[in-house]
């Protein structure tokens, strides 16, 4: 399969497209099909759910499409970028320009303020001081935490840093934002708030959403499709007309 | 990341663990002190050594000597022999010859003899000796009682300490205080001496040929040359504290005259005795010629030269240089040890950062999750184990340099117990100062080598899963 000249010019909104993805993992005589041969693709703009029980691959999935992990087989595709081809060098590159993470454990560094966790990708992307600050207190500000900016992470809620998580994610203003179960540690109402900002991100500044979940409900509240995954193979694929008629502005 | 990033990173993870990488900095730095303290011990003794040479006023000085003369002292075997009219003589057109190489600032002729001196009628066997101008800024006259001669050519003398203490009659038995050299020069300055010696003369005419101030007594020897008894009366116008056994050269003598007035008595020299058949001319030989060279380190160039006319030299560079040997492997001693306790510091590194990436898995994984790249990473290791290295490098130089202080004070405290004069034997040069504290950033750059390799290649995914 021949990918880049031809998905350029005739599926632009595909953002992010995986063929027969594959990642095994050996564990001593055991092979652990965590991934195996999942087919997907996500449009630009889309809000994608990524469902599926405990161990059935999708966090897997995730690090693939972020570039974290590469492929035991299969490509991933992302904006025309087939990641298994990149070196370390540009998968960084990828990671620091074209994605934004949040997790389920919000993964800020204890030892640095809020605001410095949020300006950290600027730092790597090396970007002055003085725009890094502007910068942080923008992404900040449209969280809700810019009171909070010189706290370190220790002393805010979950929710706040999750929040912060967030301002970090979009920050270098990536046009993909892969969440791993962002509301798995936030009782139901700070979840949705976390949830009502990702869908800000995705309608307001047009980001490609792809969130790992096992609760059902969020899904159906946010996603525009649902993605089911058991065993590490993609078992439905369900587009959700609730939301779809809201927000996918982005379809003919 | 910019380096200014990378620096205020780096410090803001050492304070986080802040026990930790202060031991591991102390450990650095009492390493670097090690470094510090017993190089520059090595440098200051060296240095001290070297003082004491170049006190001595011969370290830029060469001293030339005919080849002939050496058959006569040396064994004939030592040397392919030679006859002797292909081995040069040391005459007044050589040490023009000698005068005009580069890097030469004079060109004396070593003008020494044992005669005798009358003080109070009382005769005094002693060596004497010709010492030019330029001497008188030697720093073996620092010390002089009175003052230079007014001329090259006044008849005046400076006495060793020794022989003005031989002419007031004192003596000092062993143990017992030094004369002050001041008391020795009170009652001898602005004194006649009356030396007595042989006068060489030209044999042709009329013999004795001396005007009024000496009178000759008998002409003896030779055929070609007569001997002539003379007196020539001095004033004495310094006494100098030189001790005569520790030197070489012209101021091992113990009676100093102006060069120019030495030359001009025509004294009878000993190598006069080997050249009878030269002696003919009117040009007279010279055993041994003083060659002062601009600068100590062209002494190896200039004695080539001259030992390419045909002569031999020596300077005290020569005796010298087993010396410096000597030295060079003390430093080396010392700098290994300084070395192997950096060594064993730089082993604290390692292990501090290896414990600082058990520690901060997480925390890799999240920068590299966030797009931070295995350089990005690396770097970030590195500038801590450099920082540290710095840290390490500042605070041991400082403590090496009070080690030495201490040990500089308590040595001259010993020495003025023992009334020995305090000596500086500790020497902290800019380079050393320079050079570890790179010599301790370089070692930590490369203790940072590893832990820095394996927290680059730390799999994300992998870190990211640990709780
Ligand atoms: N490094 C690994 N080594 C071995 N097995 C792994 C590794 N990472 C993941 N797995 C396995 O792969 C499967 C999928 O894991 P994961 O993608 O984390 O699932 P999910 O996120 O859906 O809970 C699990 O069975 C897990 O045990
Ligand atoms: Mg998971």
């Amino acid at each position: 399969m021949t990918t880049s000249p031809v998905i350029a010019s005739t599926r632009t909104t595909a953002a992010i497209r995986s063929e027969n993805l594959c990642r095994h993992y050996r564990m001593g005589e055991t092979l652990i099909r965590a991934v195996d041969g999942v087919s997907l693709e996500v449009r630009a703009g889309e809000f994608v759910a990524l469902l599926g029980s405990s161990g059935s691959g999708k966090s897997s999935v995730l690090n693939l499409i972020a570039g974290l992990d590469h492929p035991t087989s299969g490509s991933v595709i992302v904006q025309d970028r087939d990641l298994a081809k990149l070196s370390r060098e540009e998968l960084a590159k990828y990671r620091l320009h074209v994605v934004g993470m949040v997790f389920q454990s919000f993964n800020l560094i204890a030892s640095m303020t809020v605001a410095e966790n949020v300006e950290l990708p600027l730092r790597f992307a090396e970007v002055n001081r003085s725009r890094r600050e502007s910068l942080a207190c923008e992404a900040l500000a449209r969280v809700g935490l810019r009171a909070r900016m010189n706290h370190r992470p220790s002393e805010l809620s979950g929710g706040e840093q999750q929040r912060a998580a967030l301002a970090r994610a979009l920050i270098m203003r990536p046009q993909l934002l892969l969440a791993d179960e962002p509301t798995g540690n936030l009782d139901s109402h700070t979840g949705t708030e976390i949830m009502d900002l990702v869908g800000e991100f995705n309608q307001q500044l047009g980001m490609t959403v792809v969130m790992v979940t096992h609760e059902r409900a969020l899904a159906e509240r946010y996603a525009q499709r649902m993605l089911f995954l058991a065993d590490g193979k993609l078992v439905g694929d369900e587009p959700n007309f609730a939301v779809q008629s809201g927000s996918a502005r982005g379809q003919p | 990341m910019k380096l200014p990033d990378l620096t205020e990173l780096a410090l803001r993870n050492l304070r986080e663990s802040m026990l930790r990488n202060s031991l591991t900095t102390v450990g650095i730095s009492v390493g670097v002190a090690s470094l510090v303290a017993m190089l520059s011990l090595g440098i200051g003794l060296q240095q001290l050594v070297s003082r004491r040479l170049v006190k001595s006023g011969l370290f830029d000085t060469v001293v030339v000597t005919s080849r002939r003369d050496l058959r006569f002292t040396e064994r004939d075997q030592e040397r392919p022999a030679q006859t002797p009219g292909e081995s040069p003589v040391l005459d007044e057109s050589v040490r023009q010859e000698i005068e005009r190489l580069p890097n030469v600032l004079e060109a004396y002729p070593d003008i020494r003899f044992v005669t005798e001196l009358r003080f109070d009628d009382k005769p005094h066997l002693t060596m004497i000796s010709g010492l030019p101008s330029s001497a008188k800024s030697n720093d073996a006259f620092e010390g002089l009682q009175g003052s230079f001669f007014s001329s090259d050519t006044a008849a005046e003398a400076i006495l060793q300490k020794s022989f003005a203490e031989e002419l007031l009659g004192k003596t000092t038995a062993p143990g017992e205080a030094e004369p002050n050299v001041a008391d020795l020069a009170k009652p001898l300055l602005g004194k006649k001496l009356i030396m007595r010696y042989a006068q060489r003369a030209a044999p042709s005419t009329s013999v004795p040929l001396r005007p009024s101030d000496a009178s000759s007594e008998n002409s003896a020897v030779a055929t070609a040359y007569s001997v002539i008894s003379s007196e020539q009366k001095l004033k004495i116008v310094g006494i100098a504290d030189l001790d005569p056994e520790t030197l070489r050269g012209p101021t091992r003598a113990k009676v100093f005259l102006p060069l120019k007035l030495a030359e001009s008595l025509h004294v009878m020299q000993p190598s006069d005795l080997r050249e009878i058949s030269r002696a003919a001319s009117n040009q007279p030989l010279y055993s041994a010629l003083s060659v002062r060279v601009k600068n100590p380190a062209q002494v190896q160039m200039v004695e080539d030269a001259i030992k390419k006319m045909g002569f031999t030299t020596f300077s005290i560079l020569d005796a010298t240089r087993n010396l410096r040997q000597v030295f060079v492997v003390l430093d080396m001693f010392l700098g290994i040890f300084g070395s192997l306790a950096l060594a064993v510091a730089s082993i604290g590194i390692v292990n501090t950062l290896v414990m600082a990436i058990l520690e901060r898995r997480r925390e890799i994984g999240i920068m590299k999750a966030i797009g931070a790249s295995d350089i990005e990473v690396k770097k970030l290791f590195f500038a801590e184990a450099g920082a540290m290295g710095v840290l390490g490098g500042i605070v041991g130089v400082i403590l090496g340099w009070a080690i030495g202080q201490v040990i500089n004070l308590g040595t001259n405290a010993y020495l003025k117990r023992q009334s020995l004069p305090p000596e500086h034997f500790w020497a902290v040069p800019w380079w050393l100062v320079l050079s570890a504290i790179s010599f301790a950033f370089i070692v930590s750059l490369v203790s940072g080598l590893y832990p820095a390799g394996r927290a680059a290649r730390l799999d994300p995914v992998q870190a990211l899963r640990y709780e």
